[in-house]
């Protein structure tokens, strides 16, 4: 037996919650500072206790937003969020199992150089590619457009090759049977590997929620559109306002606005969030 | 490995590739082409004309005390970023991983960070250490009569975002040494035991070695992390200063071609980080033990 | 009334309603203003929308100067350009050459095109200068301008019997006065590459570069290695040396330093005055016009202006362009002008709106406040400080702020950073030259 003596469990659990506070603290602090007037975070020290103001600043990023930076209600931020979120986690989903499916499951010739050029993509992160990304985006006119924040980003190696790993496994026996039965490749398809799929299709659906959420370069770059502005992008506007000093209440209780979203689903479909990250890394 | 059965069909295949390889091609390969023929050029702000100088904006890049500062600044960046997140997470995933009782409990609440986007955790350490009213700074003053101000001092700068970058990495790294911790066999922890070891010789001598490509694979995933995604934290907020204390290279291809509008400059960058991703997706590849046969 | 009547009735109403629809032009105008300036830029759009019902203006805020102009840029790229979009001063040649090639339609033809009267003699000299082409056309309209100024502790002053100094020795003498006396650092500045060098430069009518300080083409080099400057900066250094400067960051981050009473003399814009307003309560505060290096010149030049000017971009219908003019003309009006600077502290860009202030008393009121008008108005501009036109400046003040920050921290000496800051500097140029 390992021995467990008294001292080394209390320094266990000191360790733990030493990082539970290390990682939770900055959340804390910005909690705090967003129910507080303006004025109460003029001075050091600020407060480290919750004031009385948190409802009418909620209330009020969430109608008007902040008018010191061109006044855009965190509403319509939150909704566009979503939007461009869903839109790249369904469409990295959709095409991934579709070009998954092709590759495992047919011969056909250059089916090896389709496999590489997806590969390559993994290569190419949007931040190493920024200006004639933006270019062939403009002059397709897609520039301030929901689909310009979502298609540009739907191409996925990571999901293409998790469905791959997983369609291997797959006995083949299913295939032969559905020969048998007569079963084409789309009824295939649609009736037994979607639907084997499920687990995975919801794993890799929160990754991707979370990584469509917090995008930040692409949507900065290109939407000059208030009404298309995005939540996490938005926040950078409240933070760099050139001369002035950041209106930090309403700065932070923007940030909480911001990571609310993806931390509750990473909360609430923990365990299925921890078999997506681990599968879809391997 | 392939599979034995599989359908026949002349055009179903291309149809189902088809959305992946059209955006693929459109916004991937087509970009790193043109980033590639637009390093050989410059070109004026508004695209009126564009002159061909051949090898001219690599050489003057390498010639550029900046861009090899930016260079130093990265790895400085990449590693304090790795090292820091990577100790801290495996401290952590070492003490759940002894703990039985109330392990979901901790679980929970040290995996959250992970969702919460690079640039919000920098604009969290950057109200956190405000020299003005951030809480940090104000312990530094008060405790120590540190004088912290990162909007002077460039390695103060430099710190912060390493410790925004590292913190929301943290949950990341914690799952994956926890994972490599919980299958390790006990037995062999045990045998330890009996044979009289310490437990930190237990930990050193068994436990880090059988560790060892879970850790090979976090190094290689957290360097690339700091490398390049960390560019939102930077950008909302040191914007790569003061001076160029934090413009590590994802930024200074931003601000090169966006802020200065040298488009040929910030293309060249964009070839030379491009061969650093090869350079480090082969070697992710190339020796990390990976399911995936490819 | 029968059927068909109120067929028609609601035929004409409908069409009423959509010709009145059709009838709003909206166009796009980009501004960097953000906080209080921000809100009181869209106002102005507000209340021109209300003025007039063809127009609407589409006033959005694109993050500081540098977010504002490459998104203009980008968007011009794509053709998704606004019609109006703010730059700031250093932007200037960039724009220029965009003008020389089509992108950006001239303020003075635009106005001239769309038939409103617009005089160039109504600007104030010094702010016209720095924006117009060769043959005095004006190409951009300026909107806030501001110039640097020393701002002054009157209390810190007072408290030990000092005298505002006028001349560098001056401030060398008061500053170490006030440090006898606890003053922390009594010396700040900001936006150093601006007040330091530009504006001490033109101060003293001396050249910043060749070729008239760029004006005269794109093939021009710096020239501030030139003894003054470096005497100058070396200055500086051996006042951080002795502690009677602390250098605060590149751009208004040492504004504490004045408003905490730790810096009893600033140089920086002068357009702080409407935040100090707001923000200073113990201490009684003005602004005095910037010293003066008696070893280079006896008396000074003229300042030169920061901020920013607003240029209209081409590529867009005609009517787009009426109303883009209409709004331009408004924005310049004497009442919005003197309000806006009143409010700001920015300088009144037309002499209408000076003459307003004058009128309503504000200048007497607050003493000091036309200290910015005096300086950019002292003498009639010469070549050496009508202003500055040279490519790529943005990241040539990043290259001399990082030459300064060498000195400030005494790795280099005055000397040996300026030469590399004009070597840096000058391969800069070339660089744009090659690309325009």
């Amino acid at each position: 037996m390992v021995e467990n003596r008294p001292i080394s469990q209390i320094l266990t659990h000191v360790v733990l919650i030493l990082g539970i506070v290390f990682l939770g603290f900055p959340v804390w602090m910005a909690l705090v500072a967003s129910t507080h007037p303006g004025e109460a975070l003029a001075q050091s020290p600020i407060p480290m206790w919750f004031g009385d103001q948190g409802v009418a600043n909620y209330t009020q990023l969430l109608t008007e937003g902040s008018p010191a930076v061109g006044g855009v209600a965190l509403s319509t931020m939150l909704m566009n969020s979503l939007l461009m979120a869903l839109g790249i986690t369904f469409g990295k989903i959709a095409i991934s199992l579709l070009s998954a499916y092709a590759i495992v499951y047919f011969r056909f010739p250059f089916r090896m150089l389709f496999f590489w050029l997806i590969f390559i993509t993994l290569m190419l992160p949007v931040e190493v590619r920024i200006l004639p990304t933006y270019d062939v985006v403009a002059s397709l006119g897609m520039l301030n457009s929901y689909s310009g924040l979502i298609i540009p980003l739907i191409a996925s190696a990571t999901a293409t090759f998790l469905f791959r790993q997983f369609f291997l496994t797959i006995p083949d026996e299913l295939v032969e049977a559905a020969r048998i039965d007569r079963a084409g490749p789309i009824r295939f398809f649609w009736d037994i590997l979607l639907p084997l799929s499920k687990t995975n299709i919801a794993a890799l659906f929160i990754i991707l929620f979370i990584y469509g959420w917090n995008q930040y370069l692409w949507p900065f770059l290109i939407t000059t559109d208030q009404d298309l502005y995005t939540i996490v992008m938005g926040i950078q506007r409240m933070v760099n306002v050139g001369e002035g000093l950041p209106i930090w209440h309403l700065t932070m209780g923007t940030a909480i606005l911001a990571m609310l979203p993806p931390v509750l689903v990473v909360l609430a479909m923990q365990r299925l969030f921890v078999k997506g990250l681990v599968e879809s890394e391997k | 490995m392939q599979k034995r059965v599989v359908f026949q069909n002349r055009w179903l295949p291309y149809l189902l590739v088809a959305p992946q390889i059209v955006v693929t091609l459109v916004f991937f390969i087509w970009p790193a082409y043109q980033a590639l023929e637009t390093s050989f050029y410059i070109e004026d702000a508004f695209g009126f004309s564009r002159t061909f100088v051949g090898f001219e904006n690599f050489t003057r890049l390498f010639n550029d005390a900046g861009y090899l500062r930016s260079f130093w600044t990265t790895l400085v960046f990449g590693l304090s970023v790795t090292v820091l997140s990577m100790s801290m997470a495996l401290a952590l995933a070492v003490a759940a991983n002894r703990v039985i009782r109330s392990a979901t409990t901790y679980r929970t609440f040290l995996i959250w960070p992970y969702a919460v986007a690079p640039a919000l955790a920098g604009v969290l350490w950057f109200f956190m250490m405000n020299p003005s009213l951030g809480i940090v700074a104000y312990w530094l003053e008060a405790i120590w009569g540190y004088d912290w101000n990162h909007y002077v001092n460039g390695n103060q700068a430099l710190l912060m975002v390493i410790i925004a970058a590292a913190w929301k990495q943290i949950s990341y790294n914690f799952l994956f040494f926890l994972a490599g911790l919980q299958s390790i066999p006990k037995s062999l922890i045990e045998a330890a035991a009996i044979d009289g070891a310490s437990p930190t010789r237990r930990f050193w001598t068994i436990v880090f070695p059988l560790l060892s490509p879970t850790t090979f694979f976090l190094l290689v995933v957290n360097l690339v992390y700091a490398f390049f995604d960390t560019f939102a934290i930077i950008h909302a907020t040191t914007s790569g200063g003061p001076a160029d204390a934090t413009s590590i290279l994802v930024y200074k291809v931003y601000s090169t071609g966006f802020v200065g509008q040298d488009y040929g400059s910030s293309a060249a960058q964009s070839v030379v980080l491009m061969a650093l991703v090869i350079a480090m997706t082969f070697i992710q590849f190339r020796f990390i033990e990976r399911k995936v046969q490819y | 009334m029968n059927m068909r009547h109120i067929a028609t009735a609601s035929a004409v109403s409908v069409l009423a309603l959509s010709t009145a629809a059709a009838a709003q032009t909206e166009i796009e105008f980009w501004h960097a203003m953000g906080g209080q300036l921000g809100e009181q830029t869209d106002a102005f759009a507000t209340e021109f929308n209300a003025s007039q019902d063809q127009c609407v203006v589409n006033s959005v805020y694109q993050g500081n100067y540098t977010e504002t102009m490459t998104a203009a840029i980008a968007a011009f790229r794509a053709g998704e350009q606004p019609q109006i979009v703010q730059v700031f001063e250093v932007g200037t040649a960039t724009m220029m050459s965009a003008a020389d090639n089509g992108a950006v339609y001239p303020v003075h033809q635009l106005m001239a095109d769309q038939g409103i009267a617009f005089d160039e003699a109504d600007y104030l000299p010094g702010v016209i200068s720095y924006y117009s082409d060769t043959e005095g056309n004006l190409l951009s309209l300026p909107f806030n301008s501001s110039t640097p100024v020393m701002w002054v502790n009157l209390t810190l002053f007072e408290e030990n019997g000092l005298e505002v100094p006028t001349t560098w020795d001056g401030v060398i003498e008061a500053a170490r006065a006030l440090k006898a006396a606890g003053v922390a650092s009594p010396f700040g500045q900001g936006w150093q590459s601006w007040t330091m060098i530009e504006n001490f430069s033109a101060w003293h009518d001396i050249q910043i570069g060749t070729n008239s300080n760029g004006f005269g083409g794109t093939d021009t080099e710096l020239t501030i290695n030139n003894p003054a400057v470096v005497a100058h900066i070396q200055r500086l250094a051996d006042m951080a040396e002795e502690g009677l400067y602390t250098y605060g960051g590149r751009r208004g981050d040492s504004r504490p330093q004045f408003v905490n009473g730790e810096a009893a003399m600033w140089i920086n814009s002068s357009a702080y005055f409407g935040g100090f307003v707001a923000d200073i309560q113990d201490f009684e505060f003005t602004q005095v016009p910037m010293p003066i290096d008696t070893n280079v010149r006896a008396e000074p030049q003229n300042s030169i202006i920061g901020g920013a000017t607003l240029w209209a971009l081409r590529g867009h219908e005609d009517a787009e362009y009426a109303c883009t003019a209409q709004f331009l003309n408004f924005l310049s009006d004497a009442e919005r002008q003197a309000d806006w600077a009143q409010s700001t502290g920015y300088v009144p860009i037309t002499l209408a709106a000076a003459e307003l202030m004058e009128e309503r008393g504000f200048f007497a009121e607050n003493p000091g406040t036309d200290v910015a008008i005096t300086q950019l108005t002292l003498n009639q501009p010469t070549a050496n400080s009508a202003g500055l036109r040279f490519g790529n400046f943005v990241q040539i003040r990043d290259v001399i702020n990082e030459e300064l920050e060498a000195v400030w921290s005494g790795t280099k000496t005055a000397e040996e950073a300026m030469n590399a800051a004009v070597e840096r500097g000058n391969d800069l140029l070339r660089r744009f030259e090659a690309a325009n």
